[in-house]
């Protein structure tokens, strides 16, 4: 990573007697797009908020570009930031929601009529300057609050939600163009979410955060393949669980169900009898016996779901069941339910969760 | 016969509203405008100009332009105070009671209470005396007056604007100052550039219904001041008693003028809105 | 304290002050009726009064008129235009809004001429016929106050898919309104009913242009002719208001929140 841009330094929050944030640390690298990922009341909006200057830590240290910023009011932090619903200011226009920074930073007309029409070049509205907000759909409104956020040159992009009140199609393209954008101008950018698949496809860096502390910080390869505790494997992606009985740790043997998995190397310090969950992405596992996986389970197919390109199937193993994918294939026909089916994986893709 | 049957569920309202508001206005309306016998004239509206008729008018305007704008900005600021000055919940549940009761107590009732506190022996009066003040003498006060009926009126019009414009203050986005403030602008800047222009076509909305509301409000100042004070509902209130002005037809010139200049301040408020409008939905 | 409840909190003083003040100089004033002590003199001599209790009486009786003349004429209109006529949106609110533009005295002076003994609906010929035409005026005055209720109450109930599932269940138009739509709007319409009440119970110009024995014109003629009873009135009436208002407040809480909508 290259050397910190934004710097939280053990920042906490409470307010009363509840802590939301509990001990943050986290370093941006100038031109990162990082985002917090977590379930609502997590506390990632806090530590946005934090950053912005909407809130004041109760302890710890923010600094933007070298210089702490910890005390300042948000109007002297030169950010931009993007609210979930939009905030553009209704009684002005698009032009002038754009020109806003500019206007009360002082800024010459010439000077600001050039940017504003940069801005609306950039989030590809050039026709709209003299529309107003209320003429807009959602997507537009949203590109908008972006171009006002970014006109001024802020040192940092905030992004609260900024996709959550769109809906699903206009929500993927948004994302895209929004990074498309954040890699054009090179800004430092955090984004605030709770969509795991939007988190992971627009991300470097990814902080899963729960219960006001971060769980995992990390890339969103790493994040989903190696998650370092329970929850993160949860949240991030589809998991399947099986709960297993340790039958001999040295040799690495699992007990599920009936059948029996060898998990090589990844039983250190289980004693025999421990229940034990083992979770596996729905990638992971393929219908029937496949050349390289190890490892294989007999159940019943419970359900058949056809998602296109993806037929999903659920196969019941006893009082466990998994998910899995498998490519829609025009010449073979999809499983059927009822039919008797064994699932294989290979061994190094478990991931052993202690409770 | 699926159309006629359709306007039935609506012809009660459209009826009544025709002949106990519309009709009977018009009915004036045009009276203002006929002579004797019937024939058109301007000579009704020409006589509204003799002075007393325009000094009934000007100190009536006078009075409701005052009370509206004052109470509209007292109104204002209370209602600002309830929502964004950080109050506890009591304060604002019980101001807004208040309000609701207050804006509805006008007429003869509320002339008592101001005479007796700002009348010649109203408590108000009495204490300061006491303390060495004599309102009426010493400042020139009195509640027969126009700055004593403006105060009056108060006592409902600035109620009525907290009411009104309260929820206007409630549908300021907490993110437009977030906004601006993550923009660079300072407090001053997001009143001046988004939430005053905003709030505006509400608080001007209000002082037009203020304005009318005082303009055609006559028990208070009946009760307060008998027919001392010339204002115009008081004027127009002997005329329909015993036709003051020996012409009924300058009575309903009269009543013309008041329609007018409501209806005026309405017109300006409408044309005010429609260049708003474009960013109101 | 924070700096920003400083100014709100000295706001709120100097207004409450304001309005606190009056209201307990009039209270002062009405006990003062007795020389060197206070008492409640001035309340027995008011209730005592028997042109108080016929007067009173007659504001009762003609703002309970008032109040279901104006349902009658509001509840159907109202209905309607939210099922069926939403395009006449816009001008029966602009009629229902002209009340609060046309001055009472404007309107009552039309009335007495369009109306008169010899005209050909000459409402001012008898007595029952001013009453009603006092009545027909006291439901124009609380025309927009009345309207304003029903139609949020009746935004918050989606009437149309009501009425829909009533017609699909075999439901006629008369079991429609009075069992299905008025007991759901029945809140809005007892608020519309009691803020009526608070601005018709003491009117003065009306009744006194009319000629009627109303509380408004009593008011007004106490006023003229006593010292202490006004303030005690004042404080009567300024009670009747309060108890209106809190009625409203209480119905409030029972108001059906809408269930068929998100919001």
């Amino acid at each position: 990573m290259a050397e910190s841009f934004l710097s939280i330094r053990n920042v906490k929050k409470s307010f009363g007697a509840a802590t939301v944030v509990q001990d943050f640390n986290l370093d941006v690298g100038r031109g990162e797009f990082v985002s917090f990922l977590g379930p609502s009341g997590c506390g990632k909006t806090t530590v946005l908020r934090m950053v912005a200057g909407f809130e004041e830590p109760s302890a710890g240290r923010i600094s933007i570009g070298g210089q702490d910023v910890t005390r300042l009011k948000p109007n002297q932090r030169n950010i931009g930031m993007v609210f979930q619903a939009y905030a553009l200011f209704p009684n002005l226009t698009v032009a002038q929601n754009i020109a806003f920074g500019l206007r009360v930073a002082g800024v010459g007309k010439a000077e600001t009529d050039k940017r504003v029409a940069e801005m609306l070049d950039l989030i590809k509205l050039p026709e709209y300057g003299s529309r107003y907000p209320y003429q807009l759909s959602g997507g537009q409104q949203q590109r908008v609050a972006l171009a006002r956020a970014l006109a001024p040159k802020p040192k940092v992009l905030l992004l609260d939600e900024p996709l959550s009140a769109l809906d699903a199609k206009v929500r993927v393209s948004l994302r895209d163009e929004i990074r498309a954008i954040q890699r054009n101008l090179g800004i430092t950018t955090i984004f605030v979410t709770h969509d795991q698949e939007e988190a992971l496809s627009i991300s470097d860096r990814i902080v899963v955060m729960y219960n006001g502390r971060a769980e995992q910080l990390g890339t969103p390869f790493e994040i989903y393949n190696r998650p370092a505790t329970k929850f993160v494997a949860n949240f991030v992606g589809t998991l399947n669980v099986l709960e297993g009985t340790v039958a001999d740790p040295a040799a690495g043997t699992v007990r599920v169900n009936d059948g029996e998995v060898v998990l090589k190397g990844k039983l250190n310090g289980a004693r025999p009898g421990e229940t034990l969950s083992l979770a596996l992405r729905p990638e992971a596992i393929s219908l029937g016996r496949q050349p390289g996986r190890d490892a294989s389970l007999g159940g019943r197919i419970s359900e058949v779901s056809f998602l296109g390109s993806v037929i999903r199937v659920k196969v019941g193993l006893g009082s466990n069941s998994v998910s899995l994918d498998t490519f829609n294939n025009p010449a073979s026909p999809p499983p059927v339910v009822g039919e008797q089916a064994e699932i294989s994986f290979s061994s190094v893709d478990v991931l052993v969760l202690h409770d | 016969m699926r159309l006629p049957l359709h306007w039935l569920g609506v012809a009660p309202f459209f009826i009544f509203a025709l002949m106990f508001l519309i009709l009977p206005t018009t009915y004036l309306v045009l009276g203002a405008f006929q002579n004797d016998q019937g024939g058109f004239t301007l000579d009704n509206i020409y006589a509204l100009t003799q002075p007393s008729i325009l000094a009934a008018y000007w100190i009536s305007i006078r009075i409701s332009l005052a009370s509206a704008l004052l109470g509209a900005l007292a109104g204002f600021a209370i209602a600002l105070a309830i929502v964004r000055g950080g109050l506890p919940n009591w304060v604002r549940s019980a101001t807004m009671t208040f309000s609701g009761v207050a804006s509805n107590f006008a007429g003869v009732p509320l002339a008592f209470a101001f005479l007796a506190t700002l009348g010649r022996l109203g408590l108000v009066t009495v204490l300061m005396r006491a303390l060495g003040v004599d309102i009426y003498n010493d400042l020139g006060f009195n509640i027969l007056s126009f700055w004593g009926l403006t105060l009056t009126y108060l006592y409902f019009q600035i109620p009525l604007m907290v009411v009104i414009i309260t929820p206007a203050i409630d549908g300021l986005k907490k993110e437009w100052s977030e906004a601006a403030a993550t923009l660079g602008a300072t407090n001053f800047q997001y009143w001046r550039m988004v939430a005053i222009p905003v709030l505006w076509p509400s608080f001007l909305g209000t002082v037009i219904l203020l304005f009318a509301n005082a303009f055609g409000a006559i028990a208070t100042a009946y009760a307060l001041t008998g027919s001392s004070l010339n204002i115009v509902p008081i004027l127009l209130y002997a005329q329909i008693r015993g036709d003051v002005l020996h012409n009924p037809h300058l009575g309903y010139a009269l009543a013309f003028g008041m329609i007018f200049v409501t209806g005026l301040a309405n017109v300006f408020y409408i044309w005010f809105r429609t260049r708003s409008e474009r960013w109101l939905k | 304290m924070k700096r920003s409840s400083v100014w709100a909190w000295v706001t709120f003083i100097v207004g409450a002050s304001y309005f606190f003040i009056p209201l307990i100089a009039t209270l002062e004033f009405s006990l003062r009726m007795r020389r060197g002590e206070y008492s409640f003199d001035a309340y027995r001599i008011v209730f005592g009064d028997d042109r108080f209790q016929a007067t009173f009486s007659f504001s009762v009786i003609i703002a309970v008129f008032t109040i279901l003349l104006g349902v009658l004429v509001v509840v159907p209109t109202a209905y309607w235009i939210r099922l069926r006529m939403p395009h006449l949106r816009p001008i029966v609110e602009f009629i229902t809004l002209l009340p609060l533009i046309i001055p009472a005295i404007v309107i009552v002076f039309g009335y007495i001429r369009m109306y008169g003994s010899n005209s050909p609906l000459p409402f001012l010929a008898t007595t029952w016929g001013t009453n009603a035409l006092l009545t027909i005026g006291y439901a124009t005055l609380a025309l927009p106050y009345m309207y304003r209720a029903v139609d949020t109450g009746l935004r918050t109930i989606d009437v149309r898919t009501l009425t829909e599932a009533a017609q699909i269940l075999g439901a006629g138009w008369a079991t429609i309104i009075t069992r299905i739509i008025l007991p759901n709007v029945l809140i809005a319409v007892l608020s519309g009913a009691f803020l009526t009440f608070a601005i018709v119970i003491g009117e003065f110009t009306m009744a006194s242009l009319l000629n009627r024995p109303a509380f408004g014109p009593y008011l007004q003629n106490i006023g003229a002719n006593r010292a202490y009873e006004p303030a005690a009135l004042a404080i009567i009436a300024f009670a009747i208001t309060w108890g209106c208002m809190s009625v409203i407040q209480f119905l409030a809480r029972f108001a059906p929140r809408s269930a068929n909508r998100p919001n």
